[in-house]
């Protein structure tokens, strides 16, 4: 599981996260919605040990995020492989990294995907190299998956092969996957939880199913009527 | 059911549910088949595994379907039972349909009159078996 317990935290003038609590129960999709500069991102790198909070705690499994980067595989929004790099090159520097790489995944992911081991990373297209992130984040057997806006600016093709390699991927039970992004329409069928949240808090969190049932309306409406109660 | 056709404004494991009950009533799906894994089933419509694992377990829940250990998920149902779901999802089809016309306002005679009309008009379009 994974706990934040008040957590604020502070860039200049911009309070990126403000008093924020939540906790993301094993086993499920969970996603982690809202607009541009809500602390998505912020929320995300904290997790996987990259910036640190300024008040209150996170907690992985009951540790701190540093002492526990071998259960997280984190997708970065950037892009953070070099453009001379190979894909062989990419998975070959994983593999040295990683203990918990598995072959047998990256391979079948790599047919699965359409993609080849002697694509130039700077050469082909972005829908490529977001599949291409998405293959050497997945290959690892962490049991915490982040992705950090892995949809965003893809076209929607890529879009379905990624949404469709996660349902393939995703181990029920003993994997958690946390999917951030701001394109809730893509991935409405794909999460069991939501957490909706503006400038650093919670707005509307639930189930998505028990969300559908009891307002009637689907989770980019919630987000819309959230934002607008919000905004009042 | 694609990942495009499904109202994402309602619980996706009924109509996952729904989904297998009209391929009961059409026949497209019969006592016996066997009916995809969860997993490829999930693949199929782009759906979060956990929510296909709940619809599952809801259709083996009310006997529609079975699971074999190491064999997979068969259709149990019988004909009497698809009878009866067939029944059940015409009788919520007409609750809202009255339901509707009612908050328009119109009565009775008016309903038949409506629905009459629209029997006549369609004669000879829809089979009557």
């Amino acid at each position: 599981m994974i706990e934040f317990d008040h957590v604020g935290k502070r860039f200049g003038s911009v309070q990126a996260l403000d008093q924020l609590s939540l906790q993301f129960g094993p086993g499920k999709i969970i996603g982690l919605f809202g607009p541009n500069g809500a602390g998505k991102s912020t929320a995300m790198k904290m997790i996987a040990g990259l910036n640190q909070p300024d008040s209150g705690h996170v907690l992985v499994d009951g540790q701190k995020p540093r002492q526990s980067r071998d259960k997280i595989a984190f997708l970065p929004e950037i892009d953070y492989l070099y453009g001379w790099w190979t894909l062989k090159q990419a998975a070959d520097f994983m593999r040295s990294f990683y203990a918990d790489w598995d072959d047998n995944k990256y391979t079948e992911l790599l047919g699965f995907l359409n993609l080849r081991e002697d694509m130039k990373i700077g050469k082909i297209s972005k829908g490529q190299r977001a599949k291409c992130k998405l293959l050497l984040t997945v290959s690892r057997r962490a049991p915490y998956l982040l992705l950090d806006e892995p949809l965003s600016g893809i076209d929607i093709l890529t879009r379905e092969e990624i949404i469709n390699t996660l349902i393939r991927d995703f181990r029920e039970g003993e994997q958690t996957i946390i999917i951030s992004t701001h394109e809730i329409n893509d991935v409405e069928s794909l999460v069991d939880e939501v957490f909706f949240i503006d400038q650093g808090r919670i707005v509307v969190s639930g189930s998505a199913e028990e969300l559908r049932i009891t307002q009637g309306l689907s989770l980019v409406e919630i987000m819309k009527e959230a934002f607008r109660n919000v905004q009042q | 059911m694609s990942q495009l056709d499904y109202d994402k404004s309602k619980a996706i494991y009924k109509q996952i549910i729904e989904d297998f009950q009209k391929q009961l009533i059409r026949g497209t799906l019969n006592p016996g088949d066997k009916i995809p894994s969860q997993r490829d089933y999930a693949l199929k419509v782009s759906v979060n595994p956990n929510t296909v694992q709940r619809a599952y377990q809801e259709l083996e829940r009310i006997g529609l379907t079975e699971t074999i250990r190491g064999q997979g998920t068969f259709v149990k149902a019988d004909t009497a039972m698809i009878t009866e779901i067939r029944q059940e999802m015409a009788d919520d089809i007409l609750d809202r349909f009255f339901a509707e016309m009612n908050s328009l306002g119109y009565s009775k005679e008016q309903i038949t009159e409506i629905v009459n009309h629209r029997l006549m008009e369609m004669k000879g379009a829809i089979s009557n078996d």
